[in-house]
């Protein structure tokens, strides 16, 4: 039976049983990868989207559950059109192998649509499900503080 | 894009003849330059191997896997620098699987000298190694080498194919060669018009390529700065292609189970539920495991766990402990690496007092973020392979035998890595993949394996004993003899790769253990190599790192038999035997404010290693709040001799830091009935946002010889954190993981 899903306001019908997670929707039925697999148990963050402006872990919302509009990383921004978020990460040269980093950013996006100026320890919370073997994380952190201050000024 | 697909396609079709012979490679004994593997069509250039100028421009190669570290900029600003182009307005491409492409400067790094103490006599003579790995075709990223290998080789690619595309414009012109200059992709003639390069193209492929002298490095525009990175915007926006993310028109998707008893067999299966699971294609039986094709990653993923296989044992004994025990028994044989034998170790200076410990350090998981996978096509007389990997040539040759083909029938698309950190060195998930997608000849099918398949799959950081026996008399380390027992990652290697096991002493399993720039005066470092079929491979800084943590945690403990402050009393050591790593121990103890005395509930520990050529000095700061230990802040010097992009330079010595941190408190692989127990992350952790230092990274640039980035920054971290932890409990623990010990902030 086919399932209607917006993503990136677009919307989608796709014909897949109700338990398939929204990841392998997003990557191997809609052709959107820029969301990533990494743990499949919502451990690692790769995956993270919006669901209605709220960061999920994708590996975890079963199709049939998707409640409401879905933002993955392409929905937020392109090269020639950056978020602000992700000029923040160019600028601060964040990403080594860069295959954390769009959970990263879909988990910074939610963090500051909600709280626009974090302190270290706000970031702390909202970003520790989100792992990165590189080791980014003081860039990370940067990237965060630095977006932060151009989102007040605009 | 595609037209570059569609040259390098026709390089393989039509095989290896080259249109312009490559850059003269100076003295290498070798020195006929490997074939050309860019075959240009009608109006294209290529220059040499690394330098392809078209209609549309130029494209650049940079034949190493980008897996973080940032070669691709550093690589294509080696070539820009000479050839006067824009990094960010040319292409930059990683190519084919390619002879052409070898990596001369890992070879060079196994010869047997200590390498701090390298002349200039024994630095040539490692180039002029390097050519083994030329006539191997190693095209390898690893070893910390790309920049060592790229430096001379791509600024000469760059020069010559500037001097040559001059010529074409001379030849033009009616003028001399040297009347002409060139800027920003263009020669500019007397009367200051412009030509660009791609007008030339076609009159500079008929030229012999003009050999031309290297630019002074204080003329450098690129190099020695920093740059903003290439792959930066496509990994900020989720357009960076990784293995995983290849999409072909038709593909399938598939996913794999093989023996979790490592190496060994597969009695049978019953894949009944699994057959009648929806979106599920085949099921195909792989020998020693099984895969399932569907319609995507996940359906896939649900049916081969539905399978029901009835596994053979392990080759190896199926508990940890034993697995221990066979390490330990290697002590009971000769060593076979002994690599460093000053003085004498036998008498015990008189008045001295004696100091013995005993170490261990787990088997560990790479755990890349982007788990193993691979994408192949098979049309039974040709695979195509997509995926990250460290080792194209390999992987060819290997995805040929499978295959049943000659190499040349293989084409391999290195896409950008999620991760390689040593583990896509290997060849087993381009196998995999292969045989998954010879089950469905002519349809691309692309195997992801499941994290936990990941972990339970991996060549792993072999589990290491060390027995230490030292002395220290006034102060001073008199007296070290270091005893290891340990599997060797080399010897497998070569074992998976070439078929012949690997033969005399073995430098990698002491590396960062025999050549650490101390002058103590009876110092002896032996290696015993223990025979077991538990299956291990190279892990970021390889030997360095557990071998890091068994010399410094030492050193630390005689420091304070000694009654010394432990950055003193390294410091002392190392000022004679080697001024560029005893300038990183200064360095972080100015940055750090190191006065060998903590507030209460803060504790710091100190640890150096030289490995891949480059010093590394660093401070670990743990807190202890209310019960809880915090490693809170970090510092790091390290000594490169020449860091072309700073930046970058500091991205790979924190990461690697982060790297260590997290295999020092959390790593740990251990095996039961035969099989490896963690499978994700939850069992397996690491460093996060929240549990990772603060950290200020100093890079110097005095040692005579450039060194590497990627992994140097590893192994001082783990012996770092244990210092520190002992500095603020007084319990020395000679174990990993501290997790296991401390109450560490997870």
């Amino acid at each position: 039976m086919a399932t209607s899903l917006t993503v990136n306001g677009e919307t989608h019908r796709v014909d897949l049983p109700d338990d398939v997670p929204l990841l392998w929707v997003l990557r191997d039925e809609i052709g959107l990868t820029g969301t990533k697999f990494g743990c499949g148990v919502a451990a690692c963050g790769a995956c993270t989207v919006h669901i209605d402006g709220e960061a999920v872990r994708s590996c975890q919302v079963s199709l049939g559950d998707v409640w409401g509009q879905v933002t993955t990383i392409e929905g937020t921004g392109t090269p020639e059109a950056l978020s602000i978020l992700q000029q923040a990460w160019v600028e601060h040269q964040v990403a080594q192998c860069g295959y954390c980093q769009s959970g990263q950013i879909m988990q910074a996006a939610a963090l500051l649509a909600e709280t626009p100026a974090p302190s270290d320890a706000e970031i702390d919370d909202a970003m520790q499900g989100n792992l990165c073997r590189c080791g980014t994380y003081p860039r990370i952190r940067a990237a965060i503080h630095g977006a932060a201050a151009k989102l007040q000024e605009v | 894009m595609a037209r570059i697909g569609k040259i390098v396609r026709r390089t393989f079709l039509i095989g290896s003849a080259a249109i312009v012979g490559g850059v003269a490679f100076g003295a290498y004994y070798v020195s006929r330059p490997a074939p050309n593997p860019l075959k240009p069509g009608p109006g294209e250039a290529a220059l040499n191997p690394f330098v392809l100028i078209d209609q549309q421009g130029v494209t650049l190669f940079a034949p190493r896997a980008e897996m973080g570290q940032g070669v691709m900029t550093t690589w294509a600003a080696l070539i820009a620098e000479e050839l006067d182009v824009i990094p960010d307005q040319v292409r930059v491409l990683h190519g084919p699987a390619a002879a052409a492409y070898y990596n001369s400067a890992l070879m060079g790094d196994a010869l047997p000298g200590k390498g701090y103490d390298t002349s200039n006599f024994q630095h040539s003579l490692g180039e002029a190694l390097g050519v083994i790995g030329k006539v191997l075709s190693l095209q390898v990223t690893g070893g910390s080498t790309s920049m060592k290998d790229g430096f001379v080789r791509m600024r000469e690619a760059g020069a010559s194919a500037r001097e040559t595309l001059k010529q074409a414009a001379a030849n033009r012109l009616g003028v001399a060669r040297d009347t002409l200059r060139t800027e920003a992709g263009a020669v500019i003639a007397p009367d200051g018009s412009r030509i660009p390069y791609p007008e030339l193209a076609a009159d500079a492929a008929k030229l012999d390529p003009v050999e031309t002298p290297l630019r002074d490095p204080s003329e450098w525009r690129y190099l020695g700065r920093t740059l903003p990175r290439l792959d930066m915007v496509a990994k900020s926006t989720g357009t960076a292609e990784f293995g995983v993310d290849v999409r072909l028109p038709g593909m399938k998707f598939a996913s794999v189970r093989m023996n979790p008893n490592l190496g060994g067999g597969m009695k049978g299966f019953d894949d009944s539920a699994a057959r009648a699971m929806p979106g599920v294609e085949q099921v195909v039986d792989l020998g020693t495991g099984v895969a399932v094709i569907a319609s995507n990653t996940w359906l896939a993923m649900q049916a081969v766990e539905a399978i029901a296989v009835e596994w053979e044992a392990a080759p190896y004994p199926p508990e940890t402990d034993a697995i221990f025990a066979q390490i330990a028994r290697a002590f009971d044989d000769s060593p076979n690496s002994t690599m460093r034998d000053d003085g004498d170790v036998t008498t015990l200076p008189e008045g001295a007092t004696v100091i013995e410990a005993e170490y261990s350090a787990p088997y560990l998981a790479h755990a890349t973020m982007e788990p193993m996978n691979g994408t192949a096509l098979y049309t039974g007389d040709r695979v195509e392979f997509w995926g990250g990997n460290q080792a194209p040539t390999i992987i060819q040759s290997k995805i040929a035998e499978t295959a049943g083909l000659e190499t040349e029938a293989v084409e391999v698309h290195t896409t950008y890595l999620g991760g390689g950190f040593g583990r896509r060195a290997e060849f087993d998930f381009g196998v995999i993949a292969t045989r998954v997608a010879m089950a469905l000849p002519g349809v691309p099918v692309q195997t992801t394996w499941s994290r936990e398949e990941d972990m339970r799959h991996d060549f792993y950081r072999p589990g290491a004993l060390a027995r230490m026996r030292g002395a220290v008399k006034d102060g001073k380390a008199v007296m070290i003899d270091g005893r290891l027992a340990t599997q060797s990652p080399s010897r497998q290697a070569m074992q998976r790769v070439t078929g012949m096991p690997g033969a005399g002493p073995d430098k990698v399993l002491v590396e960062g253990f025999f050549n650490q720039p101390y002058a103590v005066p009876n110092y002896r470092i032996s290696g015993h190599i223990a025979e077991l079929a538990v299956p291990v491979g190279f892990w970021r800084s390889v030997g360095n790192s557990h071998n890091g943590f068994f010399h410094e945690t030492f050193v630390d403990e005689m420091a304070h038999a000694a009654g010394r402050d432990p950055l003193e009393f390294r410091l002392e050591l190392m000022r004679a035997e080697h001024a560029p790593s005893a300038g990183c121990l200064e360095a972080v103890r100015e940055m750090s404010g190191w006065t060998g005395k903590t507030p209460e509930g803060v504790g710091r520990g100190v640890a150096f290693t030289y490995s891949f050529g480059t010093s590394v000095a660093q401070v670990i700061e743990v807190v202890d709040e209310d019960g809880t230990i915090r490693i809170a802040r970090a510092w790091i010097a390290c000594d490169i001799g020449l860091a072309l992009d700073p930046e970058t330079v500091k991205a790979q010595m924190f990461g690697g830091m982060v790297y260590g941190l997290s295999a020092a408190a959390h790593g740990k692989i251990t095996f039961a009935g035969g099989a490896v127990e963690q499978g994700n992350f939850p069992d397996y952790d690491a460093l996060r946002m929240h549990n990772t230092p603060q950290v200020e990274v100093r890079v110097l640039e005095t040692n005579r010889h450039m060194g590497g980035a990627g992994e140097p920054g590893t192994p001082p971290a783990m012996p770092a954190l244990g210092n520190a932890l002992f500095d603020l409990t007084g319990k020395r623990v000679r174990s990993m993981p501290f997790a296991e010990h401390f109450n560490l902030l997870v």
